[in-house]
């Protein structure tokens, strides 16, 4: 079977349930491809020896009520795996070998997953491009040079280029929703408190969540089941009722109404992102649900409340790293001068100005004009969902402003580089789920995405309306596999 | 209320400075497991033994709160009779140091768990009243060891993560006595509630020294210096008195005092600046992301409060009243709760007929000084409250002299012995037979009849004689009471 890797995750569960192809079969298949994609620079860490052998385990005591039984995948570098080097794309952390598994993986190989490797992300998750990794950029499968998107870059380019089935990501300000849009793959960011953070490397705690990345929808409904999970090891875990969001799915989404808000049509939106928005409310409508214009009239504000809030606990998050315990340490004359050598050469560029930046808006004088203020905004941000939320049941906005650039576009400018996330912020700083599906091509073929908006522990809904138009849509990525030789 | 003449003043020439002290006290809270992880908080293990990835900040590590520490904090603020706050936020304090493995503490800082509340203290002249600011929750930082080795500096995380409650005074307090006083007072609640072992020489409690100065009848408060981490009372109360009296020469000089934290010298017995207020750190305290406000409901404070023991407060007030002791003694027994317990135990085993002024003049005389000079707590003591108890009902029903009971008790002490069987074994039971005491003292009297005679005539002293030769006749065991009598009818 040569096409193992084209198939999507429902289709490998089902031919390895009936037995047509072994996990060793399969995880070969992606093994033999992610080797041949050097290339894109996809994976930081691989661990392919020993996802053979867990295959072949797996092929000989098969349990195939499990949900992704003998699936392989690689998973974002944030995410902490046992014995296997985790990095979060920094210097830092380059020696760093978990002795613990994280909430969200362990979960996955409960169902029966292998791990094939970790993937390239921006340092730390900063950034929106993938260019901020200490282990280099990540090409996007689409074409040479183009960014995937970040910070779950290497993710979106793994299962866009099929280099993994599926994956996971994690989402801070967009970083699985653009690069899934950017790939022309589906991404989605659950409700705050769905997916454990236990085990994450943390960027941004109160925004931080995990979730799924999949060609397809009903792939990601599967995966956010299996990671979806209340854990009492995470106080910010949330206890509630989680629906068997594959099973539930259904593209009966009649009646429904969808809000489309004026405040994302913002100054200078290409006409590309403008059409395919329009494109997006017809498909709505052709699947028998309803749109209503909305106003969520502080979404101007989120970009910059986003730029300090997510800074400033960065900031405090990432004071952990400073030589003594773990990850890197520089030589240093005492122990003030190994801290400032340790983080000077260990954390880059990026990471640094956010770490500036966060303890800049925490300072004592300025707290009250900058953290504090960001904080009133994200509730007067939560508040407009509130609200909107009383006419519609989910809200229809593009994924981002503009298609996949290329690499070193925007590098130089960074707060060009931050308005990437300016349709996805809102999202974290209320809590709320997001999907980011894709819904067509700009001029020169790259993907473009839709993202829909639920209220909050109503991912079932969104998915279903995302399944719905998806089948409306029926995007073709383009992928002309141009980076195997 | 205070008189004049104790008032803890600082003369200098013509002026008199009155010293104000506010503290911070850091207690540990009792708890088998730290604030935020489940690793072990015992004294004295090997190092960085109790140590869990949260404690030691690995990546993607949580905090997640120990709802028996939240009890602990509770429950204190009950006993400081301060307002329970049912919201309270743990904030993240930022700064950097080695024995601070995730780069900020786990504090609470605008909004703490307990409010105002106060304590009263038992000075000389009379009570003072002294206001608690707030108590909060933290976690403790590990320890650096700089003095194992000429290069390096080890650090032991065992103590990372602790739940610590830093209740903060008002700064009411005026002299080194009523430090003192309060301190104990503190130790003595928290040790009734079982909140924290008090236990000073382990760092179980400590306290940061805010001191000030000002003229004798001022208002207004004097700049403050803050003497770090003082572990121990008498160290706190010599900081204090070095402190107070740099700052009244300074400005008996003219000079301006800085405001600033200050360490405590023990061996030179000075205080000296560590770091002044332009250097204070700039902590960036926020709410701490990982952890949700934490909320109490009315029933988990009603159910805490049910749970309360009586304080000593309370049951000095009781002890008093029912038994009639001097607040003095009442004060001695209460303050320590293992000599409470020792006491109440007593009280219960001696039954019906029962001397409680013995009971406790025994207690505070010879119990005490056996405890000092083996330097052993009430806790440890030699003698079961038992055997106690048997002993004051012994003195108390004529069965022993209070003489005879002293060499008892010196027996007992050797492996608790029974002091009934210890009278029956050695015969020291007292001669209460007024027939056999009347033969002996008969005879006395016939060997002495001089001085008999001498007593009749008026030689009143010669009495202590007669007793003397009838309790030596009988081996020191005569009913001293019977004697009395007797003699008094024979002479």
């Amino acid at each position: 079977m040569s096409d193992i890797t084209k198939q999507s995750l429902t289709e490998l569960v089902e031919n390895i349930k009936n037995k047509k192809l072994s996990s060793t079969d399969v995880t070969k298949a992606f093994i033999d491809r992610s080797e041949k994609s050097e290339e894109l620079n996809a994976y930081i860490t691989n661990d392919f020896t020993s996802a053979i052998d867990k295959a072949k385990k797996f092929d000989q005591k098969p349990n195939l009520d499990l949900k992704l039984p003998g699936i392989p995948l690689a998973v974002k570098d944030l995410f902490c795996t046992k014995n296997i080097k985790t990095t979060a794309g920094s210097k830092i952390l380059n020696n760093f070998v978990p002795t613990y598994e994280s909430t969200v993986t362990e979960n996955i190989w409960n169902e029966g997953a292998i791990l094939l490797g970790k993937l390239n992300c921006d340092e730390f998750a900063m950034g929106s491009s993938n260019e901020t990794s200490f282990f280099g950029n990540v090409q996007n499968p689409i074409d040479k040079n183009l960014v995937p998107g970040g910070s779950s870059g290497g993710s979106a380019s793994a299962v866009a280029g099929q280099l993994s089935p599926i994956t996971i990501g994690t989402d801070t300000g967009g970083s699985i929703r653009q690069p899934a849009s950017f790939t022309g793959i589906v991404g989605l960011k659950p409700t705050y408190g769905s997916c454990s953070r236990y085990g994450i490397v943390a960027f941004a705690s109160s925004l931080d969540q995990a979730g799924p990345m999949a060609q397809n929808v009903k792939d990601c409904a599967l995966l956010h089941e299996v990671i979806s999970s209340y854990d009492p090891k995470d106080s910010t875990s949330i206890d509630f009722k989680r629906n068997h969001f594959s099973k539930e799915l259904t593209n009966n989404i009649k009646g429904k109404k969808i809000g489309i808000p004026k405040e994302y049509r913002v100054d200078g939106m290409p006409k590309e992102i403008e059409d395919l928005w329009q494109k997006g409310i017809q498909y709505i409508k052709d699947c028998g649900a309803e749109t209503i214009d909305i106003s969520l009239p502080n979404t101007s504000y989120a970009l910059p409340t986003y730029y300090i809030v997510a800074p400033a606990e960065a900031s405090s998050n990432l004071a952990r790293y400073d030589g003594v315990k773990y990850g890197f340490r520089a030589k240093g004359e005492n122990l003030i001068d190994m801290y400032e050598k340790t983080r000077s050469e260990g954390f880059g560029a990026e990471v640094q100005r956010r770490i500036m930046i966060g303890t800049y808006v925490l300072s004592s004088g300025y707290y009250d004009a900058y953290y504090l203020k960001a904080q009133k905004v994200r509730k007067l941000i939560k508040n407009d969902f509130d609200e909107a939320y009383k006419k519609v049941d989910a809200i229809l906005t593009p994924s981002t402003p503009s298609s996949a650039f290329k690499i070193g576009e925007k590098t130089n400018d960074p707060v060009s580089m931050y308005l990437n996330d300016i349709f996805t912020v809102p999202v974290n700083l209320a809590g709320l789920p997001g999907i980011s599906i894709p819904a067509g091509h700009d001029l020169n073929g790259y993907p473009l995405g839709l993202q829909i908006i639920g209220k909050a522990f109503d991912e079932q809904n969104i998915l279903n309306i995302a399944y719905a138009m998806e089948e409306k849509i029926n995007f073709k990525n383009k992928i002309t596999d141009w980076w195997i030789k | 209320m205070s008189k004049k003449d104790s008032e803890y003043l600082i003369n200098r020439k013509d002026n008199q400075y009155e010293v104000v002290i506010g503290l911070e006290v850091h207690a540990q809270v009792l708890s088998e497991s730290k604030l935020f992880s489940t690793s072990a908080t015992k004294f004295g293990a090997e190092p960085n033994t109790q140590v869990s990835l949260v404690d030691a900040a690995f990546p993607g590590m949580l905090p997640v709160i120990n709802e028996f520490c939240v009890k602990q904090a509770i429950k204190t603020g009950i006993g400081l009779n301060a307002k329970i706050n049912k919201r309270s936020v743990f904030d993240r304090k930022n700064y950097f140091y080695a024995d601070l493995p995730q780069g900020y503490q786990i504090s609470q800082f605008k909004d703490p768990i307990v409010g105002e509340g106060k304590v009263i203290l038992d000075m000389p002249n009379g009570q003072k009243e002294v206001g608690i600011e707030r108590l909060h929750l933290e976690q403790d930082a590990g320890k650096s060891i700089h003095d194992l080795d000429p290069q390096n500096t080890f650090v032991d995380l065992n103590r990372s993560g602790v739940a610590l409650m830093e209740i903060v005074s008002k700064p009411d307090l005026r002299s080194p006595d009523e430090v003192n006083a309060y301190i104990k007072k503190l130790r003595s609640i928290m040790r009734y509630l079982g909140t924290c072992d008090g236990n000073m020489q382990e760092g179980s409690l400590r306290a940061d020294v805010n001191v000030s100065v000002r003229p004798k009848g001022s208002k207004e408060f004097g700049t403050r210096c803050e003497i770090k981490n003082v572990n121990s009372i008498k160290f706190m109360q010599m900081a204090i008195e070095y402190e107070a009296n740099r700052q009244v020469d300074l400005i008996e000089e003219g000079k301006t005092i800085d405001q600033e934290t200050r360490l405590f010298d023990t061996k030179k017995n000075e205080t000296r600046s560590m770091r002044s207020k332009e250097d204070a750190h700039d902590y960036r305290y926020f709410p701490d992301p990982d952890l949700l406000p934490l909320e109490v409901s009315e029933k988990f404070i009603e159910e805490i409060k049910n749970d309360i023991p009586e304080l000593p407060d309370d049951k000095k007030r009781r002890l008093i009243e029912e038994f009639k002791l001097s607040p003095y003694e009442a004060n001695i027994l209460v303050s320590d709760i293992d000599t409470a317990k020792y006491f109440e135990e007593v009280v219960a085993k001696m039954g019906k007929n029962k001397d409680i002024k013995l009971a406790v003049n025994w207690i505070t005389g010879e119990l005490f000084a056996v405890l000092n000079s083996k330097s052993l707590e009430i806790s440890q003591s030699p003698v079961s409250s038992k055997n106690f108890a048997i002993l004051i009902n012994l003195i108390k029903n004529g069965t022993i002299s209070g003489k005879i009971a002293k060499t008892v008790f010196e027996l007992m002490i050797d492996g608790d012995k029974d002091p009934q069987k210890i009278v029956e074994e050695k015969g020291l039971k007292q001669q209460s037979d007024p027939k056999a005491l009347e033969a002996l003292i008969d005879k006395i009297i016939n060997d002495n009849r001089e001085k008999a005679i001498e007593y009749k005539q008026g030689k009143e002293k010669l009495f202590g004689f007669f007793v003397g030769q009838a309790m030596k006749a009988s081996g020191g065991k005569a009913n001293p009471q019977l004697i009395n009598e007797i003699l008094k009818k024979k002479l």
